[in-house]
């Protein structure tokens, strides 16, 4: 059973999900008893490309045709295929992300795999192939059993430890043939806030809701975060107000995060919005109301206006660091 | 313009999630089904669409028949027909070769969906759909526009947006805030009753992934508090006890 695992770039740098994704790879592997075959896309740095070698692949393909330097789910998906085909692999791993989602299904069903996506736990594969997924955004979970010879599946981020393991990959150019036909979907323009921490990849993200009284005040979030060099992310009714854009809506129809340390500023906690953020390790809740049911959710919690308490824990991140 | 929209069936998204059955089924006790909140955002992008240049709305759901309801709240906001495959979805494949099953005939200029559904969050079936059908899918969308025969849409990435062209037809997963939710009004409440719902037998697929149990998350100790005066010992504890600075 050889393993192609996909490794996503972005902004010259590999993802820390798709290491996470190398790594679970590399232990999968050593259950089976066979290899871990890695796949780039795109220009990236070499060391960039490298990388996986040193979390345990121990090929690297390189597929870096130029018209790959744009993320898209088709072209992709035909490319992980063909590098499935030339890797011999059956089971095909990739990091959950926005664009996993816009090409996992397409490589399934080329493969005529089943798919089983946001693992969070390696595959039991006696008497079977059983995997367990998070469902319910979060509040469950599903053990799922993946019948067809080929597999494809993508691992939920932070649910594996990415860790080094010292070795080293032969870097192959991957050359497939791509056909114009998979270049339907024209990117006509890119709005990327760049610098910013990715909230789907950060460690550390501190979110914002309606206790902050208005986006003036959004100060108090983005100087906690800058302090922690935390993503920053906000409560769906805040993004429904305008006061932060779309993609900073944790929650359950919103973006799932699963950081370290989660610190939710001013959010009373509705179901929805936990949903998007309890598989954080640790959750820090400041609020005035003592009756916030976030509290029932939380590992720390202050009771206090944020306008008072933020500031000061602002400085005291500073002393630390 | 012909446009197919296919929903699910989900528990509301204030659902308290338990299982019976030794924890192999979910328990419905109480609990209220929804169309897929993802779902409803194309649906009403949907609606708008017709409203704007006409045509018609198709909504497809695959499911038995306690899903009825949730597909005459569909009919209700402004689809004029449906379609219900008889069968209980098993995963994300088997409910996306039913839906391509359906529309391969159709010529619906395009297909849309929520990115994924809340339940089992597969995220999966617009992708599949698309290969099944070589149809190009985009997904998640925010916004859609139709210009002549191609749609311009803003696509999510992570930290930021792409607007891309796509000639129709296509698929695409939708999400928020692609349009605004309709509530239906008494006079659509009232015609869903009479609009048609085509009940079809599944089409027979592989199977491919099985769900066999289910499992609740560890529960959480109780909260430490810390007074509101004293936010420096939240740092101490983050770093020294939590470790997670």
């Amino acid at each position: 059973m050889a393993i192609l695992v996909y490794v996503e770039g972005s902004e010259g740098e590999i993802k820390k999900s798709s290491l996470e994704a190398v790594s679970y790879a590399a232990a999968l592997a050593k259950n089976l008893n066979t290899d871990v075959t890695a796949l780039v896309m795109g220009s990236l740095p070499a060391d960039q490309v490298e990388l996986a070698g040193k979390y345990g692949a121990s090929v690297v393909l390189h597929a870096s045709d130029a018209k790959l330097d744009q993320a898209q789910g088709e072209p992709y998906a035909s490319v992980i295929t063909a590098a499935a085909e030339k890797a011999g692999a059956d089971i095909v791993l990739m990091a959950k992300s926005s664009l996993a989602d816009s090409m996992a299904g397409r490589v399934a069903a080329k493969l005529k795999a089943g798919l089983v996506t946001n693992v969070v736990d390696l595959p039991s594969t006696d008497g079977g192939f059983k995997v367990k997924k998070s469902i319910f955004t979060g509040k469950a979970f599903v053990h799922a059993e993946v019948k067809s010879d080929k597999k494809v599946l993508t691992v939920s981020k932070n649910a594996f430890p990415a860790s080094e393991t010292g070795g080293q990959a032969n870097v192959e150019t991957f050359e497939p043939q791509l056909d114009d036909s998979v270049f339907r979907v024209k990117v006509t323009n890119t709005e990327k806030a760049s610098g910013d921490i990715l909230l789907t990849e950060a460690d550390i993200v501190v979110s914002g809701g309606r206790g902050l009284k208005g986006p003036e005040n959004w100060n108090l979030v983005e100087d906690l975060a800058k302090a922690l060099g935390a993503a920053t992310g906000c409560s769906k009714p805040v993004s429904d107000l305008d006061w932060r854009p779309h993609h900073e809506h944790v929650g359950q129809t919103g973006v799932k995060v699963a950081p370290n340390l989660y610190i939710a500023l001013g959010i009373s906690g509705a179901i929805q919005h936990l949903a998007g953020v309890n598989s954080s390790k640790v959750i820090v809740v400041i609020n005035k109301d003592p009756e916030a049911p976030f509290f029932k959710a939380a590992d720390y919690g202050i009771v206090g206006d944020v306008f008072d308490v933020v500031p000061k824990l602002t400085e005291a991140v500073k002393a630390l660091r | 313009m012909k446009i197919l929209v296919c929903i699910s069936h989900v528990p509301d998204t204030t659902s308290k999630i338990s299982f019976t059955d030794n924890d192999t089924k979910l328990n419905t006790s109480g609990v209220q089904f929804i169309i897929g909140p993802y779902d409803e955002y194309a649906l009403s992008r949907a609606i708008e669409l017709k409203e704007g240049s006409g045509g018609t709305v198709t909504v497809l759901n695959v499911g038995e028949a306690d899903t009825e309801p949730t597909i005459r709240k569909a009919l209700a906001i402004g689809a004029d027909d449906a379609i219900r495959v008889n069968a209980a979805p098993k995963d994300g494949y088997f409910v996306a070769q039913q839906i391509a099953a359906v529309a391969k005939d159709g010529n619906y200029d395009m297909i849309l969906m929520g990115r994924e559904s809340i339940d089992y969050n597969g995220g999966m079936v617009h992708a599949i759909v698309g290969e099944l059908l070589n149809l190009p899918s985009v997904s998640p969308v925010m916004k859609l526009d139709v210009e002549g025969n191609k749609a311009v849409m803003n696509r999510e990435i992570e930290g930021g947006k792409e607007t891309v062209e796509v000639e129709m037809p296509f698929i695409a997963g939708c999400q928020e805030p692609i349009a605004e939710w309709k509530i239906p009004n008494m006079r659509g409440i009232m015609s869903a009753r009479t609009k048609p719902l085509n009940v079809v037998d599944p089409v027979g697929t592989d199977d491919v992934v099985s769900f066999t149990s289910y499992e609740l998350p560890p529960t959480k100790g109780e909260c430490k508090m810390i007074d509101a005066s004293e936010p420096e010992k939240l740092v101490e504890l983050l770093k020294n006890e939590a470790k997670v600075l």
